[in-house]
């Protein structure tokens, strides 16, 4: 089981978030002619890489917050955890 | 009957208390402080079962967790437990214990013919023979091995007991207290650590307790006791016997099965059977010592053959002797320290050493007692069928290859010691690459690779003195990082006797014109020839020989039999053993109960239930409940003798011809406050929100971005900038998360908060014809009119003095309100509505009802927004906007959702009128075509009409737009039902809607 540093509540159990996939994946704005696609990879298209990963998860059970979670998708190692707003560098 | 292998004196179990239990349904007598495993050896019995494969005799080898043979079923306070070890389970009086694996009883094993028929049954045999013809499989292979083969069989009825599970934060975690485990915690704990110290057997102090050394002035054992005690008395330090840490898991969690009960007659009152602790430590010290192995030899799995450690054991911890001319079979010194016990106690040992001229104090001890030495010598083979009753034994040459003249010597049990076997599996199984230590011929933890470190015997270090220096450092330095104290522990003298190099060899050759098995995994019956027999047939990973051999499966996971095996491998394809590398460690180490792992979570336990507030006043009037989600709801009230079907009607009816109330508190509600809520809505619904005056509730489908339906529900205008969603009582945590998803990440810029208030507000609907004039009742103050409360109107009212949300909105399509209250209130709220309705014939109804109302009316539900389907498919596209952009809009233009013959939902009569349809029937044209019959679509929903008396359903239908009056068949074949229906509209009920807007 994982331990997340939640950047808004500290270290917490992986039990209390949920995933939430790729986080590198954008929105194409709205009201923007779209082809199928950038769409497609927008809703459907994702790799699954093996080592470094950025993905999104939601500390459901505390705070709340969507954040970032860089993490190794073979060792489970989690380099760094950042805030919905914040860039990654 | 006596217990004639106890010894008089000696041991650390108290003669005093005498313990009876049964065995195979004899009874037998035991001391307290005995395992059922010293007990049955106290009394003679060396026979405890029958073999996996061939259903061979088998005895005791070991004599904890190590032990491949000795499982039994438990039988203990009416409950049954198969996949026990006896050599764990400690004795209680009554206690009972059952062999398995045999029938009709393990003195008389019929299965026990496939020993006669050992040739046909290698390696493979199964994977060979049961291969065609291919139907036979499941009707006569399968069951027959399964009923052959297993280890035990588990009760068929609930459990009774309680298991618990813990969550655990601490400095230093050590599995394991033997010399290295005491050690590093006493350091740790004078450092102020947060310390856990796990042992998995009764008794503290690990090999402290079996060997003749001593630790500052004291005796090893005493000296275990004394730190013990000091650290049960500090305040920052746990420690644990009767657990075992068997797994170890990401980021530094170690899950540990605390024994509670086991070793009583029965789980005392408030105290779980097991407890699960979950343990995040910051540092971890692996102390889990080491196992010896044993050397192969013909027949060496017949009963009186087992671990020189464990006969020791035996004598020293339970006092009972294993047999009474024993014969020690070693490669190294640890067979003299056997030897010297069974010597001190009267009992004549004769020692085989494989080795030449070994030289050492322990040697020199032996050989002053007396003891009788014969060098260069080897078991060649065990003699006796259900016990030892001789060995052959004969000199061996230099090279190892060549033996002597066989002779014959009388024994009763054979103690063998092939060295010691490192206990890696935690260290493995956090990651840690494991190498190969040449000098001792096996795998020892390489670099670490979370925060864990090993230490003593696990790591490999068999000197007592190196072991306690390096344990005190590791303690002392990993607590100091944490605590930043640093109280210096004295380090302790150790005498220990010296020892001499072991002798590489681990298998006695076979001697010309014998055939004999010679085991390599006792509890799989997996022999030298099956390992040959895998090489042979092109096996190279020795992950792909262990699952074609068996070897080092099963429950005891290969404790004593993986480096063996991997000596065989590497001999045969003349590789080194590092080169061969052993099978991957996978957690747990030693079987953990199915209960323990479940814990509290069971049957209705195994999710939250929540109640409205209402709920008390449902089961007072006869509410027969339904879970809705987690949420339990009255599915109908129960009149007299009434079933569902008749109830539900009742109820239903009672809706149309007069009013009805609801509980429809479990709608998932969401407060959506801030200057951009409204546009919010706009691209989460798929319909226009930016014109929704204050005061107007708006009904509203949201998608998910690939264009399928997530949710829908009502949303209202509640105050300029604030909003009240409601959602399906099934989605309201999903939609949620959807809705802070697109506020934090996406549009980040748009000023809104949401919370969730599904548990802050009460609701009752209040449905039917009467329903007005029952509300101008409730609300004498407010104007309730057509007028002043029109078609999807809302106000505030008083509600004898409570303050209350009325909607104007329907589910059932029928003039109708939903009022809502805080939670508190909603009691209150529910009689009055009850009292205040008698005089309009008020009838609660149920979740049934609900259904059957929605469902002649064509409304939506959780079966149609089933997760396939887009607003066209639910007939809702007049709801999708064309002007503005939304979250799934895009999608919508996919060729497959904008084809012309796309499913859509319509409504399904059945021709005679009379037979109901089972939901999830099939609609097919032809009911004769051959199988697979095409599918046309899916019956969704069904109920019996109360507006027309015959049954209805909703389905989802390819082309259902031109569907309309066609004639098909629904076909259930799980209910065996052939229905001939035809296709109506799904709005059955008042098609143009005008009732809601009376």
């Amino acid at each position: 089981m994982l331990y997340i540093n939640c950047p808004h509540c500290g270290i917490r159990s992986q039990i209390e978030f949920s995933y939430g996939g790729d986080a590198s994946v954008k929105r194409p704005e709205l009201n923007k002619e779209v082809s199928d696609q950038e769409w497609d990879d927008f809703v459907y298209n994702r790799k699954s890489l093996r080592g470094k990963h950025l993905e999104l998860w939601q500390h459901i059970s505390g705070c709340r917050q969507w954040i970032k979670i860089e993490r190794d998708t073979a060792t489970h190692e989690i380099f760094r955890t950042f805030k919905a707003d914040e860039e990654v560098a | 009957m006596t217990q004639a292998f106890r010894i008089d004196n000696g041991g650390l179990v108290n003669r005093e208390k005498k313990l009876s239990f049964k065995f195979n349904g004899k009874t037998y007598f035991g001391c307290e402080g005995d395992t059922l495993a010293s007990a049955l050896l106290a009394n003679g019995v060396h026979l405890v079962g029958r073999s996996f494969k061939y259903h061979r005799p088998r005895g005791f080898f070991g004599v904890g967790v190590d032990e491949p043979y000795a499982v039994v079923q438990l039988y203990r306070n009416g409950e049954t437990e198969p996949n026990i070890k006896a050599t764990e389970q400690e004795l209680f009086e009554g206690l009972e214990a059952k062999s398995v694996n045999c029938w009709p009883s393990v003195n008389f094993d019929i299965g026990a013919i496939n020993n006669f028929l050992k040739i046909f049954l290698p390696a493979g045999f199964y994977y060979k023979t049961f291969m065609w013809p291919k139907s036979f499989w499941y009707r006569i292979y399968e069951p027959f091995i399964r009923k052959a083969a297993g280890l035990g069989v588990a009760s068929t009825k609930h459990d009774k007991e309680r298991y618990e599970h813990k969550y655990e934060y601490c400095d230093l975690l050590i599995a394991g207290s033997g010399p290295s485990g005491l050690a590093s915690a006493y350091a740790a704990a004078k450092n102020g650590a947060k310390i856990i110290l796990a042992e998995d057997k009764p008794r503290f102090g690990g090999s402290l307790l079996t060997s003749d050394v001593n630790i500052g002035n004291q005796s090893g054992k005493d000296w275990a006791e004394g730190i013990i005690a000091e650290l049960k008395t500090m305040p920052n330090v746990v420690v644990k016997n009767r657990s075992q840490i068997f797994g170890y898991y990401d980021h530094n969690m170690l899950v540990m099965s605390e024994k509670v009960s086991d070793h009583l007659p029965s789980t005392k009152k408030y105290h779980p059977n097991k407890r699960l602790w979950y343990i995040r430590a910051k540092e971890v010290l692996i102390s889990s010592g080491s196992i010896e192995r044993p050397i192969v030899f013909g027949n060496n799995d017949t009963p009186g053959v087992m671990l020189s450690s464990a006969a020791k054991e035996y004598l020293k911890v339970y006092g009972v002797l294993v047999g009474r001319k024993p014969l020690v079979f070693t490669n190294n010194d640890s067979g003299y320290e056997t030897a010297i016990e069974f010597k001190k106690y009267g009992v004549n040992p004769i020692v085989l050493d494989t080795r030449k001229n070994p030289e050492s104090e322990i040697i020199d001890e032996a050989k002053n007692l007396g003891i009788k030495i014969k060098n260069s010598y080897v078991v060649v083979a065990a003699k006796g069928y259900k016990k030892v009753k001789s060995a052959d034994i004969a000199s061996i040459s230099e090279d190892k290859k060549q033996l002597g003249k066989i002779e014959n010597i009388q024994c009763d049990c054979i103690c063998v010691s092939g060295f010691w076997t490192p206990t890696i599996h935690l260290a493995s199984q956090s990651g840690n690459k494991t190498k190969f230590k040449e000098e001792i011929d096996a795998f020892v933890p390489g670099q670490s690779k979370q925060n864990e470190i090993t230490l003593g015997a696990a790591n490999g270090v068999f000197s007592l003195d190196e072991t306690l220096k390096t344990s005190f450092k590791a303690g002392s330095e990993l607590s100091k990082k944490i605590t930043k104290k640093n109280n210096e522990v004295a380090i302790p003298n150790v005498v220990e006797k010296k020892s001499s190099q072991h002798d590489k060899f681990w298998c006695v050759p076979l001697p010309k014109g014998k055939n004999y098995k010679r085991f390599l995994d006792f509890q799989n019956d997996v022999a030298v020839s099956d390992v040959e027999i895998a090489l042979r047939e092109g096996y190279r990973s020795i992950e792909h020989v262990k699952r074609y051999t068996t070897l080092g499966m099963a429950t005891d996971q290969g404790k004593t039999s993986n480096l063996n095996g991997l000596q065989l491998v590497s001999e045969i394809e003349n590789k080194i053993v590092p080169a061969v590398g052993h099978t991957t460690f996978r957690p747990p180490y030693t079987p953990v109960s199915i209960g323990a792992i479940v814990g509290r979570e069971v049957g209705k336990h195994s999710k939250p239930t929540r109640k409205s507030p209402m709920h008390s006043w449902h089961e007072k009037n006869n509410a027969v409940f339904v879970d809705a989600g987690v949420w339990l709801r009255p599915r109908y009230y129960k009149r007299g003798n009434e079933n569902l079907f008749e109830g539900s009607k009742r109820e239903a009816k009672n809706v149309r011809t007069n009013v009805g109330v609801c509980d429809v508190t479990t709608l998932g509600k969401i407060d959506i406050k801030g200057p951009d809520a409204a546009e919010l809505l706009n691209r989460v619904y798929t319909n226009a929100w930016l014109k929704l005056p204050v005061g107007k509730a708006r009904y509203g489908v949201m998608l998910r971005e690939d264009g399928i339906v997530m949710d829908d529900g009502t949303t209202t205008r509640i105050s300029e900038n604030h909003y009240h969603m409601t959602t399906t009582t099934a989605q309201a945590a999903n939609v949620l998360s959807h809705l802070e998803y697109y506020l934090q990440l996406v549009w980040p810029e748009l000023n809104v908060n949401v919370v969730s208030t599904t548990e802050q507000w009460a609701g009752a609907a209040i449905a039917g014809p009467k329903s007005r004039d029952l509300l101008q009742k409730l609300f004498p103050n407010s104007d309730v009119s057509n007028e002043g409360l029109p078609f999807m109107g809302y106000m505030e009212g008083d509600l004898f003095g409570v303050k209350a949300r009325i909607f104007r909105i329907s589910f059932s399509g029928e003039l109708a309100y939903e009022v809502n209250v805080e939670s508190d209130y909603g009691n209150f709220m529910w009689e009055k509505i009850i009292e205040v309705g008698k005089e309009f014939n008020i009838q609660p109804y149920g979740t049934e009802a609900l259904s059957t109302l929605r469902i002649e009316m064509g409304h939506v539900a959780g079966s149609e927004l089933d997760g396939r389907t887009i607003p066209f498919d639910n007939a809702l596209e007049g709801l999708v906007s064309k002007k503005k952009d939304f979250i799934g809009k895009r999608s919508l233009q996919r060729s497959a959702f904008i084809a012309e013959d796309r499913q859509r939902i319509v409504g399904v009569v059945p021709l005679d009128k009379q037979t109901s349809i089972p939901e999830g029937s099939h609609l097919v044209k032809d009911d004769k075509a051959p199988l697979p019959n095409p599918k046309l679509g899916h019956i969704s929903a069904s109920c019996w009409s109360v507006e027309y008396d015959n049954p209805f359903s909703l389905a989802i239908l390819k082309d259902g737009k031109n569907m309309i009056g066609q004639k098909l068949f629904a076909m259930s074949p799980l209910k065996n039902k052939v229905i001939p229906v035809e296709i109506v509209s799904s709005h059955y009920v008042d098609p143009k809607g005008e009732r809601v807007r009376s």
